[in-house]
């Protein structure tokens, strides 16, 4: 996986509450065998009229934010269905970097898996930080969001930062306990029998 | 030994290493696999040469994007047919157990699992689908993942997790007749908010829980992650018991005398301590219908479509002012006078034997309104021809409602099941938001009873006052 370290770029306000996975890619574009090419239908419902005409009010079809790498959000961001395709949308999209007040569950840790950075900053600190000209930057090392003379710190789970620092394969990393799982199913198995499965 | 919550319980006998990171690496006893979210793992198995740890530990079922009429002839919309082809092919090429699209017992993921016996107390359950939630209702600790995930689940049978927060709610009462579980979890979930659960894991208490069926307490937990919640929990106990018995894939014999014997010590302790408690009087409650965007804007059927004026912040004004602009709703009206061009009744959260019934006692000897389609989508074959054997869909077919094969349908509508732009529908599913029943369609969230309520009198009505009749 593509680590993250420091992220220098256009951050896109979408100071809405609630951004749920629908929206950020509907269903429709869950056909998909693969995890490529989703960037072209995120938020596609309020990106794009019925015809496929972009809406000029959506924030990312102004410049300069149609290059953008930084998404702002409000609280509950990425809530409802736990699609990966959210994230692999925004990725696609460009964007590297979210920045809200609270995340749903299943959508935090499935930017992790995807290189994302979810920054979790105060309502005040994320709208702050929309008003400011210019490219912000998000230093995953040093824990901070900088941009316009400000800086604002934010917190992470040291074992969640290492994963994008080092751009780590889960899988892997938990093929290093492939003898505690072993053990563990032989105990079980003597432990809870009833938990062998039965086949139709 | 200090007293442990039920969830305590479920993730210490879970535990199979705690890492130098911190991170607890968690057993997955059983997974759910369907067509929408599980190409990708497989892809990512196969590209890295891993084999899948545990083929028997998997049930897989397509139901997200299948059609609910004459598959017989086979799925027309190509992208479906492929990614359903693509779980055949994977799950053959893995020794997957499968139940096909034409098996009885096919059906959506939460629905068949706990109908096989697949679902059992105290066990781990994953899928990769967030109403996963939904297992929850027989004491086990399920919840929903990503694709990554899944791809995890697969290779190593763990998952790398973090402690939730322990979450009580408790509903003080009871039901009084004609509501249910439905009305229970968009009345937490009004209260709470969509994100109260975060973070947490909900277990549900309280008399009125006790005397749920299985079917709503599936209903309750299904609905946790509307709460924001990845999990809800309901301590297994006779109620559980009787329905597991007996099914396919339950223990049998000596093992099922094993299995309840500890099934009986899953319960959170007397003085466990919980991290949050919600405490619910459920004595006067009437029958919820939401008006918004988001499950939370729920009021009962004896409110109006509330004023933004009155929020609470800003953001909150902002955010519902959009919501009643997408709705097309004005505020102060009130909810009995919103007329529907459509009903839905089906999905994980009420496509089951009793939601059934329910709407069909309401729909009994009465005609569906002019100008509404309703749609009535089991949730599993099993559930149709159970329901054909009682007759109910006679019942919703001479009442004029459309009487379909099982599967996610309308509720997200991946299959042809869409809500054309502006059409209003009462839908007994589990989200309201912008676009999810068809662009520009719009939901309101109610039980199997209110939807058929509404159905025949083409708005939204008690269903108390047709019932009984």
């Amino acid at each position: 996986m593509e680590p993250f370290t420091i992220l220098t770029g256009i951050a896109a306000p979408l100071l809405r509450v609630n951004i749920d996975t629908d929206l950020i890619i509907p269903k429709q574009f869950l056909k998909t065998l693969v995890r490529s090419g989703l960037g072209q239908y995120l938020f596609q419902e309020v990106r794009y009229d019925a015809e496929g005409r972009e809406r000029p009010e959506f924030i990312l079809n102004q410049a300069p934010y149609r290059t953008a790498s930084i998404l702002l959000a409000g609280a509950n961001f990425g809530c409802g269905s736990s699609r990966e395709h959210a994230p692999w949308a925004l990725k696609d999209f460009g964007i590297r970097a979210i920045l809200a007040p609270s995340f749903a569950d299943i959508f935090y840790t499935n930017c992790f898996a995807n290189g994302l950075l979810p920054v979790q900053l105060p309502m005040e600190a994320v709208e702050t930080l929309a008003a400011v000209k210019g490219p912000l930057t998000v230093d995953l090392p040093a824990q901070q969001v900088r941009g316009g003379g400000l800086t604002f710190a934010f917190v992470i789970e040291p074992a969640r930062k290492a994963v994008l620092l080092e751009g780590l394969d889960e899988i892997k990393r938990t093929e290093a306990n492939l003898s505690d799982i072993a053990a563990y199913e032989i105990r079980r198995r003597q432990e809870a029998p009833w938990l062998e499965i039965r086949t139709f | 030994m200090t007293p442990r919550t039920l969830y305590d319980k479920i993730w210490d006998e879970h535990l199979v290493a705690v890492r130098s990171d911190g991170t607890s690496l968690l057993y997955i006893d059983r997974h759910l696999v369907h067509e929408v979210t599980s190409p990708q793992a497989f892809e990512g198995l196969r590209e890295a040469g891993r084999p899948l740890r545990r083929p028997n530990a998997i049930l897989s079922v397509a139901d997200h994007n299948v059609p609910t009429l004459g598959r017989e002839h086979g799925i027309e919309d190509e992208t479906c047919r492929l990614q359903v082809e693509a779980l055949e092919a994977n799950v053959r090429a893995y020794g997957v157990p499968y139940l096909p699209l034409l098996d009885d017992r096919q059906g959506i993921v939460h629905v068949v699992g706990p109908e096989q016996g697949f679902t059992l107390p105290g066990t781990t359950i994953v899928c990769g689908d967030s109403h996963t939630s939904t297992h929850g209702a027989f004491g086990a600790l399920a919840f929903g993942i990503g694709t990554s995930e899944v791809e995890h689940v697969m290779a190593t049978q763990t998952l790398p997790q973090r402690k939730s927060k322990n979450l009580r709610v408790r509903f003080e009462g009871a039901l009084s007749p004609g509501l249910g579980a439905k009305d229970l979890a968009l009345a937490l979930i009004g209260r709470i908010g969509t994100a109260g659960g975060t973070g947490h894991v909900m277990e549900f208490t309280g008399p009125a829980v006790r005397a749920l069926s299985m079917e709503g307490r599936m209903t309750l937990c299904n609905m946790s992650i509307e709460g924001g919640a990845r999990s809800g929990l309901v301590a297994s106990d006779g109620t559980t018991f009787a329905y597991i018995h007996g099914r396919p894939l339950a223990p049998k014999g000596a093992l099922w005398d094993a299995a309840l014997a500890h099934w009986r010590t899953l319960v959170s302790d007397e003085g466990a301590s919980f991290d949050t408690e919600v405490v619910l009087d459920i004595t006067t409650l009437a029958p919820q219908v939401t008006w918004g965007t988001s499950p939370q804007w729920v009021t009962d059927i004896a409110g109006c479509v509330p004023d933004p004026a009155a929020a609470a912040s800003d953001d909150d004004r902002q955010a519902m002012l959009r919501a009643l602009e997408y709705m097309d709703l004005t505020p102060g009206t009130p909810i009995q006078a919103i007329d529907l061009q459509a009903v839905f009744i089906g999905s994980c959260t009420n496509g089951r034997i009793e939601d059934l019934r329910e709407a069909a006692a309401v729909a009994q000897g009465r005609k569906v309104h002019p100008g509404i389609r309703a749609l009535v989508v089991p949730g599993s074959g099993l559930v149709k021809r159970q329901a054909e054997a009682e007759g109910l869909d006679r019942i919703f077919l001479e009442a004029g409602f459309e009487w379909r094969q099982p599967g996610c349908s309308m509720c997200l509508g991946m299959n042809d099941d869409r809500l054309a732009e502006g059409v209003r529908c009462a839908s007994t599913s589990n989200r309201n938001f912008e676009g999810r029943q068809g662009r520009g369609s719009r939901t309101h969230l109610v039980s199997p009873g209110m939807a058929a309520a509404a159905a025949v009198t083409g708005h939204f009505t008690d269903v108390r006052c047709l019932m009984g009749g």
